[in-house]
């Protein structure tokens, strides 16, 4: 009883990563039907820049605030120059320019930063808090109220603000979105950079459980991708269930089974139930018109 | 005897009946259209028909042989094809090409002979491709068979849909809306070519918008609304007929 | 046999090039890679390209084709070729019983699926290290020999490995021009209007997955042979991404597309050796700039622009 409850404590933080993943991946799919497979680099770079700016001597929390506006540039310059220019590319296409973005930015990363593992230092202290038998580290609770709060964020953003609309409204439908006088161009824009930037903060709350390196945003990338098909493709709020379910699922099954299969417990997952339901647990199906 | 028998058949999508208590039959050899107001499920039916929809309540024969719920190809192999309203053409192809799989069902080579092209697949492919030049021909398509499906216009696109379906042989042709989009001239064309169809021995069921081509052609017509059978008979009939001129009027 | 020329010519100049530089490094060394990037592009191409299916996952059944001739030779001392065709027989298995859940996906979530698979089998190949040896691997395969010949020289596993290339071309070439390409292509096009024609498109569907693992499988056991090693890090989802590349890069639905493109990315690591650091960086480079500027590929494009050249110098004669 005791362990599982160190598993839900360790799997609703991993969750709330890929839930933040997952949220920013739902954000680009919706705005403009891409799979963004650089998403995890998003990740990585919010966290490297962070740190090396810590190192140059800037104070962690300015460090911090900047790490999110350059990844937010990497996600603008990534829509303005990949994006937009291959308007009409197919599904497959725009997977393949998204996985070679996701190379692209590894492969920078690597000249910038070397192969080396950092850390970043918790927010708070480090003393463990004891409920029950079960331990919790003070960052586990940053990562999910940090989380808790970015969602609030984003789903006032998407349900109030102006803006946050006008990106909905492309999302149903561009031309009529653009009919209305909205500046679609700019709205996808904003999407690929906020998308960045819930990246980053998803890299500046896990880097100092698990550290960072250059490769490290791959495999998050996908678990994020994983979360936002098992929540349903294109449905927010699904894409954070999503997320914090898979991280549960995950390290419950590492847990019990062995914790060298963890991922691989997370893709037979998704399998399972795409194949049993594709659509996700909040989707909805499509029919096609003939 | 009848080729075609609908009994009791309903369609719901989420709270709405597209298709309500619908029973007709359609006999052999002739040209059985059906028209009915914008919205008034002719398409739906098509789909229910070819089972890209599942009916929600009531049977299909054809040949009184129950066909419902079976998946579209197998209901391809009974005898029955169709064209669409969006059109579906394999852009991806040549005409030539488009049509040779309408032959699918008339040659038998699998993916093994295929790799090894056995001398049994190259006679095939003789053969096949003899039998798509007949049904490009009969449609009046013979100069475009090589060129890319992608490039061609319209009103030829809508033909090589025809063409393909004519080269699986079917004993019943689904037509949807073939006159959409065409032009005056086209339209005359694509009406001999209908009727040449069905003096061909094969059985025509039309979906179509325009009034003087149906009643020219048909020998008999249903009129569908809201989802139900308002009427069927020979074109005189229902031209005459006051609920249908309601309908159409009352919109 | 107009039909063939161009895999004729192709044929002669790969069987060729050892005769002429019997050397070369480019020749018998990258050139064994070449041609199992070849083969591999091609039978991924027969999915993706031929039946417009995405794979994200076509290393794993390289790589189980690669372990099953290691460890059936290895630990259970079985006669390679045997071990070979337990591989083939163990993935026609596998893929047959996954190809119809995993087919019945579109899209992003037939990416997804695929990408799983992948990660899953190299997941496996990487912990189940009693099997597999782990992330060490396993070394020691025994030569493999063919007719009596061992095969234990670069130069004849240049023909081995140039000759079951060639046939895959030749099979894939085949299968474009004949009743069962059609019906992936009608697949790719409209899978409605597929059905409607009679066509058992799910059917299909499962024959070419197989049909395509099979191949990717064979290369597998060959591999493992020739390398004398097998290792994880070979069949990873990285590899994948490489082999979707391939195809991509050279126009998806062609045959010598797929040969291309796999040559180019074969080529292409010896290439930026020279810009050392920069390798990835440039390796994505290239892949976005391809992608959004020839979307076609470059084969297809290439081919396409040279029809048209010639054909405006015909209306200008």
């Amino acid at each position: 009883m005791d362990q599982l409850l160190q598993f839900l404590i360790s799997g609703l933080t991993v969750g709330s990563i890929y839930a933040l993943v997952a949220l920013g991946f739902s954000i680009i799919y919706n705005a403009s039907d891409v799979v963004n497979f650089a998403q995890g680099e998003f990740v990585m770079i919010g966290a490297m820049s962070a740190i090396f700016l810590m190192k140059a001597g800037l104070s962690y929390p300015f460090a911090a605030l900047l790490a999110i506006a350059i990844t937010a540039g990497v996600g603008l310059a990534l829509e303005k120059f990949a994006i937009e220019p291959a308007k009409n590319a197919t599904v497959v296409s725009t997977i393949i320019i998204t996985i070679g973005a996701s190379i692209f930015l590894r492969g920078a990363a690597l000249l910038i930063w070397g192969k080396e593992i950092y850390g970043l230092p918790p927010f708070t202290s480090n003393n463990p808090i004891k409920i029950g038998n079960a331990t919790i580290l003070p960052q586990n609770l940053w990562v999910m109220m940090g989380t808790a709060v970015t969602v609030l964020a984003v789903k006032y953003f998407f349900d109030r603000t102006r803006m946050g609309k006008a990106i909905l409204a492309c999302s149903y439908n561009k031309k009529a979105a653009y009919l209305v006088g909205i500046d679609v161009k700019k709205m996808l824009l904003v999407a690929y950079g906020l998308s960045a930037a819930l990246g980053s903060a998803a890299g500046l709350l896990v880097t100092p459980i698990t550290f960072m390196s250059y490769g490290a945003g791959v495999m998050l990338g996908l678990k994020g991708f994983c979360a936002a098909i098992l929540g349903g493709m294109g449905n927010s709020m699904g894409a954070v269930l999503g997320g914090i379910l898979l991280g549960i699922v995950e390290t419950v099954g590492a847990g019990f089974i062995s914790s060298g299969y963890k991922d691989a417990i997370a893709f037979f997952v998704i399998l399972l139930v795409l194949f049993v339901k594709p659509s996700g647990i909040l989707g909805k199906g499509e029919t096609e018109r003939v | 005897m009848s080729l075609l028998k609908v009994k009791n058949l309903e369609k719901q999508f989420g709270g709405l009946k597209a298709i309500s208590d619908l029973s007709f039959s359609v006999p052999e050899n002739i040209i059985f259209s059906i028209i009915g107001p914008n919205g008034a499920g002719k398409t739906t039916l098509f789909n229910l028909l070819t089972n890209i929809y599942k009916p929600s309540a009531g049977s299909i024969f054809f040949k009184d042989k129950e066909i419902t719920g079976l998946p579209p190809f197998k209901i391809a192999r009974l005898g029955i094809s169709r064209t669409f309203q969006n059109l579906q053409v394999f852009l991806n192809m040549s005409a030539i090409e488009n049509v040779m799989v309408g032959c699918h069902l008339r040659s038998r080579t699998g993916l093994l002979a295929s790799a090894l092209r056995l001398p049994s697949v190259i006679q095939e492919e003789k053969e096949v491709r003899r039998m798509a030049e007949e049904a490009l021909h009969f449609c009046g398509l013979s100069e475009y068979k090589d060129r890319p499906a992608a490039g061609l216009p319209y009103g030829l696109l809508k033909k090589l849909e025809v063409a393909r379906s004519l080269a699986s042989k079917p004993k019943l042709l689904l037509m949807d809306e073939p006159a959409a989009g065409l032009n005056d001239t086209e339209t005359q064309e694509l009406c001999q070519l209908i009727k040449r169809i069905c003096e061909s021995g094969i059985t025509v069921l039309l979906v179509e918008h325009n009034m003087s081509l149906v009643m020219e052609i048909s020998q008999r017509v249903l009129v569908l609304n809201y989802g139900r059978l308002l009427a069927e008979g020979p074109p005189e009939q229902i031209q005459k007929n006051p609920d249908v001129i309601a309908a159409y009027l009352g919109e | 046999m107009k039909r063939l020329a161009g895999f004729a010519i192709f044929a002669a100049v790969c069987l060729l090039l050892p005769v002429i530089f019997p050397d070369n490094y480019y020749v018998t060394v990258v050139g064994l890679t070449i041609f199992l990037n070849i083969t591999l592009a091609v039978s991924l191409n027969l999915l993706m390209g031929y039946a417009g299916q995405i794979s994200l996952g076509h290393a794993a059944f390289f790589g189980l084709g690669a372990y099953s001739s290691a460890i059936l030779t290895i630990k259970y001392g079985l006669n390679p070729w045997l071990a070979m065709i337990l591989g083939a027989v163990l993935v026609i298995c596998l893929s047959y019983v996954l190809s119809r859940p995993i087919l019945r996906l579109k899209g992003h979530y037939l990416a997804m699926a695929t990408l799983g698979l992948g990660i899953i089998v190299h997941i496996f190949f990487v912990q189940a290290d009693e099997l597999t040896g782990g992330p060490d691997g396993i070394t020691g395969l025994p030569t493999l020999s063919l007719f009596g010949v061992a095969i234990d020289s670069d130069i004849k596993w240049y023909f081995v490995l140039c000759s079951y290339m060639l046939l895959s071309v030749l099979f894939s070439l085949n299968i474009a021009d004949s009743r069962a390409g059609r019906a992936l292509s009608a697949v790719h096009g409209s899978e409605i209007a597929a059905q409607m024609m009679g066509i058992d498109t799910a059917k299909v569907k499962s024959h070419i997955f197989v049909f395509s693992a099979l191949m990717a499988a064979l290369a597998g056991s060959l591999f493992a042979h020739q390398q004398d090693f097998v290792s994880p890090e070979s069949f990873s989802f990285f590899f994948s991404i490489e082999l979707v590349t391939m195809v991509v890069l050279g126009g998806l639905g062609s045959t010598f597309g797929a040969v291309l493109g796999a040559f180019i990315l074969s080529i292409l690591p010896e290439v930026l050796i020279v810009f050392e650091d920069f390798e990835v960086l440039v390796f994505g480079l290239i892949l976005m700039v391809i992608m959004i500027f020839l979307p076609e590929g470059l084969f297809v494009s290439l081919k396409n622009r040279a029809a048209m050249m010639l054909s405006k110098r015909g209306i200008g004669s």
